[in-house]
C-alpha cells in the first residue's frame, strides 16, 4: 500500500477511535459527564492518539530503515567482479539497477514476458514508457532489479501490517484503560506539551544544522586548502581548474573580500545612520499624531521592499546617475568627459543598501527612545530646557546603549546583505580605497561560487562554506553582543 | 539648617528676569528639528525615486505591440506531404515562423523572391509566434489550408521602438530597427494592424530568451508552492514553540539559551540559510535541485523566528487577569491557553505571520543558492518539480543585456510589490480591526 | 526669615492687592483634552512664600490645575487651556511669554522621582547649563553646594557627587529632584505628589524640607494625603470633579470647612 493510503487509513481510524473512545466514556459514566475525571472528549482524543502516535512513528522509521537495509542487500547481491568495482562505479550500477526496478513496475506482465531478457529491447521499451536508462542494462542488473522489487514490494506489505497491527494494538489497550477516574486529559496534555517541546527545539536544530553543515563542507575545503591561505590570503583568484595544471587550485584569500564588505558596509552605515537616527527621533518627539500616522507607514513599506528591488533600482538608476554625473563634474572641471565614478562601485552599492538600513535603524532607534521613560523628559522640561536640549542632553545619553546595540544590529545586516551587492558592487575582488571603483564582498562570492554547475568537491565550490561560516561568525558575535545590550538597556528601564 | 541656608543663599538669589540665552536656545532647536525634518524627507523621497523609477520603467511591460494580420496556414509549409495522420509529430515540428512572415510579407507587399526584405519582416514578429501558431493547429488542424485573422506577438524591438524606448534619431546603423521597419511600423499602425493591447503574457507565460514571450508564470506557481509549504509549516510549528517558551519553559539556563537562539536566528543573513538548505535539504537528503518544496523549506526555516518572535509578544500582551480567571474556575493550564490566551492572541500572530511571509515572498538570496536560478518554460505540477520565485525571476532578468528586459524586469517588480503591499496591507488592517489595549 | 517676610510684604504692597501678595493667579481656568473637559472655571490665587496644598479625590483636576501653572500640559497631544493664569501680573499663556523662560521660573517636581542618569553633580548642574547661569566651575561648584545645602541633601552626598543619581534611595532622589529643580532659583516650585512613591521617613524628611523652602520660594504641592495637606501647607485648595470647591486657610479648612463636600471629603466619606 502507497504511504499516503496508510496515512489515510490512520486518519480513519483515529476518527473512528476518538468517537467511539468518547462514547464508550460516557457510557461507562452513565450518560453524565460528570462522573468522569475529564470531559468525555479527552477520552476519545486519547484513544486516537494511543492507536496512531507509535504506528506513525513506526511508519516513519520503517520507510527511513527499510530502503537502506535493501539496497545494501541489493548491492550484496551484485557479482563479485562488479563488486570489485570502484564504489563510484557501483553507485552507477546501483542507479541503473533502480531506474530497471522502476522501469519494470512500468511495464505489463506480457511486456516482460515478450521482451524475455533481452537487454536492448528492455532499454527501448522502457524508453518508450518514459524511464530512460543511461546504457543497455547488464544481465544481472535485471535479476538484481527483481529482487529489488520484490524486497521492496515484501517490505511494504510487512509495513502496512505492522503499521495497521500497532494502530489496533493501541486503540484497543486505551479502550480498555477508560475508566471514570482514569485521567485521560492529563495524558492528552502531556502528549500536547511533548509535541510543544518539539517544536520549540527545531529552533536549536536549525542552528546545530547550519553550524555543523557549514563546518562539515568547510573542513573539506580546508583539507585541500590550509586555514592560513585563505584567513589572511590577500589574493582572491578562485581559477577554474584546468586539466593538468599544477597550480589549478588557485588562491582563496577572503581579505580583499572582507575589506570589500567592510568598506560597502560603512559607506551604507554613513548614508543610514544619521538620517535613520534623525528619523527616529523626529518620529518619536516631535511629530504629531498625523505626521507620524502617515511617515510611519512609508517607512515600513520602504523596510519591505525586497533587497533584490533595491539592487535593480541602483543597477539601473544610481549607478547609472552617479556615473553620468562623475562625467559631467569631470567634464565641467577639466573639459575631459570621462566618468571617474564607475556603474558599479563601493559608492553605488553603499549608497543604495544606506536607504535600505534607513527604517532598520528608524525603527529599531524609535523603540529604543520610545523606552526611555517619559519621567525624563517631564523632569527636563520642567526645569526650563528646550524640546532639542531635553532630548541631546537628556534622552539621547540614556538611551545611547540601546542605540549603539540597534546600530550594532544594522551593521550586522549590512554585512550579510547579498541582492544590493551582488547588483551593484561589482565582482573583481580588489584592495583598493577609492569608494568610485567597484569591489565585492562575501555574499558576491558565496553566491558566484554556488550559482555555475560546478562538482561538490573542488575547492571552488566549498570555499562558499568556509564564506558563510565566516560570515555567520562576524554576525553571530555582533548580534550576540548587541542582543545582550539592548537586553541590560531594557532591564534598567523596566 | 537655617544657617546653612542663609550662607549659601547668595549664590541662589538671582534676579527674577535672568538672560537665559533664548533667542540662540530657540535657534538651536530650530536647527535640530530641521534635521530631523530633513533625515525623515530624505527616507521618503527615496521610496518616492525608487517607485517612480521602477514604474515608470515598467509600467510598459502590461502592454504588448501585437500586429493582427489574415494569416494563411498553408498546406504547403506546414504539411506538404500530408502526413499528419499517421505522424502526429508532423505538426509540431513545422516551420509556423515562416506561415507568420509570409502573411507578413503578403500584407506589406513585400515579393516572396526579395530575399533581404523578407529577412527584414521575419524580424518584426518575435519568436514566439512558433508556439502560438502551433498550438492553433494543434487543437485544430482542420484550419490547416485556411487563413485565420490572428494577432501575432511583435518581435522585441519593435515593441520597444513602438513603445518609444527606442531612439529613431540616432543613425540607422547604430540602432536595432532598420528605416525600412520604420516604415511598415507607421504602415501598419495606419492600417490599424499593429496596436498595443494588454499583455497578459506576461502574467501567464514561462521563461523565455525573448522578452516579449517572457513571462512571470513560473515563477508565480513556484512562489505559490513556496508561500503554501512556509505557511503551513511555519505557523504550526511557531505557535506551538511559542506557547511552549512563553507559558511553559522553565525559566532556566537551557531556555535562556533558545531565547537567544531564536532572537539571533532572526538576524542571521538569508543567504546562510542558502547554504544550509544546500548542504542538509539537497546535499545530504537528495532533495532535488531548483524544486519549490526545497525553496519552501528553506524559507520556512527563515521566517519561524520572525513568527516566533511576533507570537510570544502578542501572548505576552495578552493580561495575567485573564489567565487567572481560567485557572481559578478549574481549567487545566493547557485549557486556558487554548481556550482563552491564543484566541485573544491570535489577532497579533496572523499579523506577524503575514509580515513574515511577506518578507519571505520578497527574498532572493537564498533560493540562488539551491538552484532556483533556472531556465524554467514550463508549469511546475509539484513542488518536486523545477521552478523559480518572483523575486529570483527579477535577478535573472535584471541580469539580461536586452533593452526590454529591463521594461520586463520593472514589471515583474510591479507584480512582486502589488503583492507586498496586498500582503502588508492585510496585516495592518488586520492589526487595526482586533488590536485590544488592556 | 524676617528680611524674606519683609520683602514679601513690599511686593505685596507693589502689587496693591488688598494686604495679601498674590505670586499666581489662576482666573476662570478650564482645560480641555480633547473634547473631555477636565477642568470648570477654577480661580485660584497663590499667595506668596505661602504652600498651597491642592487635595481632592482621584481624577478631581487637582494635578492638571498644577500642570498648567508652568505650562507642562503643552507637551499633552490635543490639551487645551482657556482663561488665564498670571505670574507677577503677566498672562502666561500670552504669547509674548515664552515656555522655557516660563518654566525657569516655575519649577516642577514630579510624583516619581526622576533623577537623569548622569552623576549627582550633573543632574543639579543640568538646569544652570542649558540656561548659562554659571560662568565658569567654581560658580557652577557653587550653584550645586548651595542647591544641595538647600535641599538637605549635601551632608549625605558630598563625597559622592560624581556618583550615579540613579544609585540614591527613594527619597534621597526625589530630594536631588528638589534640589535640582533649586538650582535654576525658580520663584515657584510646583510639586505633583513629591512623596506618594516614598516611605514615611523618606516622607518626613521631604516636608520638613518643603517647610523650610518656604522661606524662598513660592510653592503648590499637590498631595493625596490630608495629614500632609494640613503639616506642611498654609492655604489649602479642594478640587472635586474639576471643580474648585473651596479655597481656605489650611487650619480653617480641616476644623470649620465653608462647603459640605470639604467636610465629607476630609471625614473620609469619599475619595
Amino acid at each position: 500500500m502507497s504511504t499516503p493510503l496508510i496515512l489515510l487509513i490512520l486518519a480513519i481510524i483515529a476518527i473512528a477511535c476518538y468517537v467511539v473512545g468518547t462514547r464508550h466514556a460516557l457510557a461507562i459514566a452513565g450518560g453524565r459527564s460528570s462522573k468522569l475525571h475529564s470531559r468525555p472528549g479527552y477520552y476519545g482524543t486519547f484513544v486516537a492518539l494511543c492507536a496512531v502516535l507509535p504506528s506513525v512513528l513506526i511508519l516513519a522509521a520503517w520507510l527511513v530503515v527499510s530502503p537502506l537495509y535493501i539496497n545494501s542487500t541489493v548491492l550484496d547481491g551484485f557479482p563479485e567482479d562488479v563488486k570489485a568495482r570502484s564504489p563510484a562505479e557501483q553507485g552507477l550500477s546501483f542507479g541503473m539497477v533502480s531506474s530497471l526496478a522502476r522501469g519494470m513496475n512500468v511495464l505489463s506482465l506480457d511486456e516482460i514476458e515478450r521482451i524475455g531478457g533481452n537487454p536492448v529491447e528492455l532499454r527501448a521499451a522502457l524508453g518508450a514508457k518514459g524511464v530512460p536508462l543511461a546504457g543497455d542494462p547488464e544481465p544481472y542488473m535485471v535479476e538484481s532489479a527483481g529482487d529489488l522489487n520484490v524486497m521492496t514490494k515484501i517490505s511494504n506489505w510487512v509495513m502496512t501490517a505492522v503499521v495497521l497491527l500497532a494502530a489496533l494494538i493501541g486503540a484497543g489497550f486505551s479502550y480498555t484503560r477508560i475508566a471514570p477516574r482514569f485521567r485521560a486529559r492529563n495524558r492528552v496534555e502531556k502528549v500536547i506539551l511533548a509535541s510543544l517541546v518539539v517544536a520549540s527545539s527545531i529552533a536549536i536544530l536549525t542552528t546545530v544544522g547550519i553550524v555543523a553543515s557549514m563546518l562539515t563542507e568547510a573542513t573539506h575545503f580546508f583539507t585541500s586548502i590550509p586555514p592560513w591561505e585563505f584567513f589572511f590570503g590577500t589574493v582572491w583568484d578562485p581559477r577554474f581548474a584546468a586539466a593538468g595544471a599544477t597550480d589549478s587550485a588557485g588562491q582563496f584569500g577572503l581579505i580583499p573580500l572582507l575589506l570589500g564588505t567592510l568598506y560597502i558596509g560603512f559607506v551604507a552605515m554613513l548614508v543610514a545612520v544619521p538620517s535613520g537616527l534623525f528619523s527616529a527621533i523626529y518620529m518619536s518627539e516631535y511629530a504629531s499624531r498625523g505626521v507620524r500616522s502617515v511617515a510611519k507607514p512609508l517607512l515600513e513599506v520602504l523596510a519591505g521592499i525586497p533587497t533584490i528591488v533595491y539592487g535593480f533600482f541602483a543597477l539601473t538608476t544610481v549607478g547609472p546617475f552617479l556615473r553620468d554625473l562623475s562625467s559631467q563634474l569631470n567634464g565641467l572641471v577639466t573639459g575631459d568627459y570621462a566618468n571617474f565614478i564607475q556603474a558599479q562601485s563601493v559608492l553605488t552599492a553603499g549608497f543604495v543598501m544606506g536607504i535600505m538600513l534607513i527604517p532598520y535603524v528608524s525603527s529599531l532607534s524609535d523603540d529604543i527612545i520610545t523606552a526611555v521613560p517619559g519621567t525624563l523628559r517631564d523632569g527636563s522640561l520642567g526645569l526650563g530646557a528646550t524640546q532639542s536640549e531635553t532630548i541631546k542632553k537628556v534622552v539621547l545619553p540614556a538611551a545611547l546603549p540601546g542605540i549603539v546595540g540597534a546600530l550594532l544590529m544594522t551593521a550586522s545586516r549590512a554585512i550579510g546583505e547579498t541582492m544590493i551587492v551582488v547588483l551593484a558592487a561589482g565582482v573583481a575582488a580588489r584592495m583598493q580605497l577609492n569608494p568610485f571603483e567597484p569591489m565585492t564582498t562575501v555574499t558576491v562570492k558565496i553566491v558566484s561560487q554556488l550559482t555555475g554547475d560546478l562538482e561538490f568537491t573542488s575547492p571552488q565550490t566549498l570555499v562558499a562554506f568556509a564564506l558563510g561560516i565566516t560570515l555567520f561568525a562576524i554576525t553571530l558575535c555582533l548580534n550576540i553582543y548587541a542582543l545582550y545590550i539592548v537586553r541590560k538597556y531594557r532591564e534598567q528601564y523596566e | 539648617m537655617t544657617d546653612v541656608v542663609s550662607s549659601t543663599a547668595g549664590v541662589l538669589a538671582k534676579p527674577a528676569r535672568r538672560d537665559i540665552g533664548i533667542k540662540r536656545r530657540y535657534a538651536a532647536e530650530r536647527r535640530f528639528r530641521a534635521y530631523g525634518i530633513a533625515a525623515l524627507s530624505f527616507g521618503i523621497l527615496f521610496l518616492m525615486l525608487l517607485l517612480w523609477s521602477v514604474v515608470s520603467k515598467g509600467y510598459t511591460a502590461f502592454q504588448q505591440t501585437m500586429i493582427t494580420i489574415p494569416v494563411e496556414f498553408s498546406q504547403q509549409i506546414i504539411d506538404k506531404d500530408n502526413v499528419r495522420a499517421t505522424d502526429p509529430a508532423k505538426l509540431m515540428t513545422a516551420n509556423y515562423p515562416i506561415v507568420a512572415r509570409n502573411a507578413l510579407a503578403k500584407v506589406l507587399g513585400v515579393a516572396e523572391t526579395d530575399r533581404q526584405g523578407l529577412r527584414a519582416v521575419n524580424q518584426m514578429i518575435s519568436d514566439g509566434v512558433r508556439g502560438q501558431l502551433r498550438d492553433m493547429v494543434v487543437s485544430d488542424p482542420e484550419i490547416i489550408g485556411t487563413t485565420q485573422t490572428v494577432s501575432l506577438l511583435a518581435a522585441g524591438d519593435i515593441d520597444s521602438a513602438v513603445k518609444g524606448q527606442i531612439n529613431l534619431d540616432v543613425a540607422e546603423t547604430s540602432r536595432k530597427v532598420s528605416d525600412q521597419q520604420v516604415g511598415w511600423m507607421k504602415q501598419l499602425t495606419d492600417s490599424g494592424a499593429l496596436a498595443k493591447e494588454f499583455n497578459t503574457g506576461i502574467f501567464f507565460n514561462g521563461a523565455s530568451s525573448r522578452p516579449e514571450a517572457a513571462g512571470v508564470g513560473v515563477a508565480l506557481i513556484g512562489s505559490f508552492y513556496m508561500m503554501l509549504i512556509v505557511l503551513v509549516l511555519s505557523l504550526p510549528i511557531g505557535v506551538a514553540a511559542s506557547i511552549y517558551l512563553e507559558e511553559f519553559a522553565p525559566k532556566n539556563r537551557f531556555t535562556d539559551l533558545i531565547e537567544v537562539n531564536i532572537n539571533n536566528l532572526a538576524a542571521v543573513p538569508s543567504i546562510v540559510y542558502g547554504l544550509l538548505g544546500l548542504a542538509v535539504f539537497i546535499n545530504f537528503m537528495g532533495l532535488p535541485r531548483s524544486a519549490s518544496l526545497v525553496g519552501g523549506l528553506v524559507l520556512t526555516l527563515m521566517t519561524l523566528p520572525t513568527i516566533i518572535i511576533a507570537t510570544r509578544a502578542a501572548l505576552k500582551a495578552v493580561p495575567p487577569s485573564i489567565r487567572a480567571a481560567a485557572l481559578g474556575l478549574g481549567a487545566s493550564k493547557m485549557q486556558t491557553i487554548f481556550h482563552h490566551v491564543l484566541p485573544l492572541a491570535m489577532p497579533g500572530i496572523l499579523t506577524g505571520t503575514i509580515i513574515g511571509l511577506a518578507h519571505a515572498l520578497g527574498e532572493t538570496a537564498p533560493l540562488l543558492l539551491i538552484g532556483m536560478v533556472a531556465f524554467v518554460a514550463n508549469y511546475p505540477t509539484t513542488p518536486m518539480d523545477p521552478s523559480t520565485a518572483l523575486p529570483v525571476q527579477i535577478y535573472m532578468w535584471a541580469n539580461e543585456a536586452e533593452r526590454a528586459f529591463v521594461e520586463r524586469t520593472s514589471g515583474a517588480i510591479m507584480i512582486l510589490l502589488l503583492f507586498l503591499i496586498l500582503m502588508n496591507v492585510g496585516a495592518i488592517l488586520l492589526r487595526r480591526r482586533f488590536e485590544r489595549r488592556w | 526669615m524676617n528680611m524674606m517676610s519683609e520683602a514679601a510684604v513690599e511686593k505685596a504692597l507693589d502689587k496693591k492687592m488688598n494686604d495679601v501678595a498674590y505670586k499666581m493667579i489662576g482666573k476662570d481656568v478650564s482645560v480641555y483634552y480633547g473634547d473631555k473637559r477636565a477642568l470648570y472655571d477654577v480661580n485660584l490665587n497663590v499667595r506668596q512664600n505661602t504652600v498651597t496644598a491642592l487635595i481632592g479625590p482621584s481624577g478631581c483636576g487637582k494635578s492638571t490645575f498644577l500642570r498648567t501653572m508652568n505650562r507642562m500640559n503643552d507637551t499633552i497631544e490635543g490639551c487645551r487651556v482657556t482663561g488665564k493664569i498670571t505670574l507677577d501680573g503677566d498672562d502666561i499663556y500670552d504669547k509674548e511669554i515664552d515656555v522655557v523662560e516660563l518654566r525657569a521660573r516655575v519649577g516642577m517636581v514630579f510624583q516619581k522621582p526622576n533623577p537623569f542618569p548622569k552623576s549627582i553633580y550633573e543632574n543639579i548642574a543640568y538646569g544652570p547649563r542649558i540656561h548659562g547661569l554659571a560662568r565658569g566651575k567654581t560658580e557652577m561648584d557653587a550653584i550645586v553646594e548651595a542647591s544641595l545645602q538647600r535641599a538637605g541633601l549635601w551632608a549625605e552626598v558630598k563625597d559622592r557627587l560624581h556618583e550615579g543619581g540613579t544609585g540614591l534611595s527613594g527619597g534621597q532622589q526625589q530630594r536631588l529632584c528638589i534640589a535640582r529643580a533649586i538650582a535654576v532659583s525658580p520663584e515657584v516650585i510646583l510639586m505633583d505628589e513629591p512623596c506618594s512613591a516614598l516611605d514615611p521617613i523618606a516622607t518626613a524628611k521631604v516636608e520638613e524640607l518643603i517647610h523650610e523652602l518656604r522661606a524662598n520660594y513660592t510653592i503648590v504641592i499637590v498631595t493625596h494625603s490630608m495629614q500632609q495637606a494640613a503639616r506642611v501647607s498654609q492655604r489649602t485648595a479642594m478640587f472635586h470633579l474639576g471643580h474648585l470647591v473651596e479655597e481656605n486657610d489650611t487650619d480653617k479648612m480641616f476644623t470649620n470647612p465653608d462647603d459640605q463636600r470639604t467636610q465629607d471629603y476630609i471625614m473620609g466619606r469619599f475619595g
